[in-house]
């Protein structure tokens, strides 16, 4: 009985340690008192501040762009390459497949400093396109790897039938497989999408004058010191991303049903 | 027949490129440039030299790699300890939520990672939480200095990379097979005995992904140290980051970089090494 005291402490402890920073986050976002020193009052004054910060609204619309482009490109082209991955046997697959671990286990900072190489090498002038490049690159392992644990389940003779009954292979795509692997396009759409709106550390050196980024922008105002309008913020995407984990975790919990059916 | 190997052509042909253009191709130039000489006028002068490597070794970056491999090491011995209790409790457990629980662990991790390191600042500051607690319970007289120390980039390495070692651990004791446990039971192990020989043997290959997940991110996350560390405490990330930028010293930081990927290489072989011996990937 102790024992399991024990354990269920040791478990609330760690979950404490892991959710403690944000919620002092969220209270510091709602307190009077600049430096949280002191318990003021609840005020709504740091979200004022912050939208009328030009910069920081600026960057945060830039990054939701860039975040839907990069989310939705992402998502065609591994999806459409899932499905292809899946189903048939070519030259070279083995080393597609271990080309995407690669990369999806290479720090974020050798990718950066790489394409950081290959832009300047070729002269593309850094700015949007550079970060959508390099954000898909990021994001196109994550969205196969979804779609890989989804069409695991996926019965192959399905396709087999609807060839039969004369379907082509984009029609199959779109009414046959399209469908059944739905929840896992949109949990991989979701996931490029959170990937590009968090990544600070490719976009360090893929940016460029005159497209700035929200994880850039919150880096440059924290460095110099502790600011409130970022408290704010930071609620925000808190609220966002919990908002969109939810979402994603709905629908992903439709495949593990499936999965141990 | 023919429109099944368009489409099947198309699509992979869109990836395959995609990731040769962008992926395969910048890491093969970076490779080529490390054994390059460094140019005052350009990015690289095209000349071979093995310098870039050899100035692993000279006092001032081996004071960073150095450094950088101690907190990376302290970092991901804590984050097992801390990690590996937790995630064996939460797997065998029989709470009625516990997939619930394990995704609980994920989500402060979908937040943006800067955003936590900034809240962690937010609490070390000298007129933060932890030094106004501890004021006005009347421990400390003088606050303490917390920020800007090695403590305080570990503690920011260990709460950011906490979740990748949970979750790899948690998904191989998951998969334990109750059976093995129960035999080594039955034929009259000790607790401790089924721990050493059965659970930590079978759940080697969740330990390499956790440690692979946890090590290489934290010689890289630069920003961690920006925020939270003084001028001692650099990572081999703050040191490319710096060679790239700031010293336009491209071969140089190219060499450091490739050390990274040969780390990787050495630690996703240890991974399906492991993984091929018990046949239960993670990853």
């Amino acid at each position: 009985m102790s024992e399991k005291y024990l354990k269920n402490i040791y478990l609330w402890a760690v979950y404490l340690f892991l959710y403690i920073p944000l919620i002092i986050l969220i209270f510091l976002s709602f307190n009077s008192s600049q430096y949280g020193t002191s318990i003021g009052e609840f005020t709504l004054k740091w979200y004022v501040k912050l939208f009328n910060n030009k910069g920081l609204v600026e960057a945060a619309l830039n990054s939701f762009v860039l975040a839907v482009s990069v989310a939705t490109i992402a998502t065609v082209i591994g999806t459409l390459a899932s499905v292809s991955l899946f189903r048939f046997k070519f030259f070279g697959k083995n080393f597609l497949l271990t080309l995407i671990y690669v990369v999806l286990m290479s720090p974020d900072i050798v990718m950066g400093i790489s394409l950081l190489i290959l832009f300047l090498v070729i002269d593309l002038p850094l700015g949007f396109t550079t970060l959508l490049i390099t954000h898909v690159t990021f994001s196109l392992p994550f969205v196969v790897i979804a779609l890989f644990s989804r069409l695991a389940g996926f019965d192959k003779n399905i396709i087999e039938a609807a060839k039969d009954l004369g379907a082509d292979s984009l029609k199959t795509f779109w009414y046959i497989i399209l469908p059944s692997i739905l929840p896992a396009v949109v949990a991989g759409w979701l996931l490029s999408f959170t990937i590009s709106m968090d990544d600070s550390i490719g976009s360090f050196f893929t940016t460029g004058p005159g497209f700035e980024v929200l994880p850039l922008k919150v880096y440059s105002m924290v460095r110099l010191g502790v600011t409130p309008e970022v408290n704010a913020l930071s609620t925000i995407i808190f609220g966002l991303s919990f908002i969109l984990i939810i979402i994603s975790q709905i629908l992903l919990r439709d495949k593990t049903k499936t999965k141990f059916k | 027949m023919k429109e099944r190997n368009f489409f099947n052509i198309i699509t992979v042909a869109v990836i395959a490129l995609w990731l040769l253009i962008f992926a395969f191709i910048p890491n093969i130039m970076m490779f080529i440039i490390s054994f390059f000489e460094r140019s005052d006028t350009g990015f690289f002068e095209v000349a071979f030299t093995l310098d870039n490597y050899k100035s692993f070794f000279s006092s001032l970056y081996f004071q960073v790699l150095f450094n950088s491999f101690k907190m990376a090491t302290i970092t991901t011995i804590l984050v097992l300890i801390i990690g590996y209790p937790f995630a064996y409790i939460l797997a065998r457990s029989n709470f009625k939520y516990k997939t619930l629980l394990a995704i609980l662990v994920i989500i402060p991790y979908w937040t943006s990672a800067l955003i936590r390191t900034y809240a962690i600042k937010v609490l070390l500051t000298t007129n933060g939480i932890i030094n106004t607690v501890l004021e006005t319970v009347g421990i400390i007289d003088t606050p303490l200095n917390l920020l800007y120390t090695e403590g305080a980039v570990i503690l920011g390495l260990v709460y950011t990379l906490l979740p990748f070692m949970i979750l790899p651990l948690y998904a191989t004791i998951d998969k334990l097979d109750v059976r093995y446990l129960e035999a080594a039971g039955d034929l009259g192990a000790s607790r401790f005995k089924v721990f050493t020989y059965i659970i930590i043997p079978l759940t080697v290959p969740g330990i390499i992904a956790g440690c692979l997940l946890v090590f290489l991110p934290s010689l890289g996350l630069f920003y961690i140290p920006d925020i939270l560390g003084g001028a001692k405490n650099l990572l081999i990330g703050n040191l490319i980051k710096d060679q790239f930028l700031l010293a336009r010293n491209w071969p140089f930081g190219s060499a450091v970089s490739n050390l990274l990927m040969i780390i990787m290489a050495f630690m996703l072989f240890a991974y399906y090494k492991s993984a091929k011996k018990i046949n239960s990937k993670v990853l």
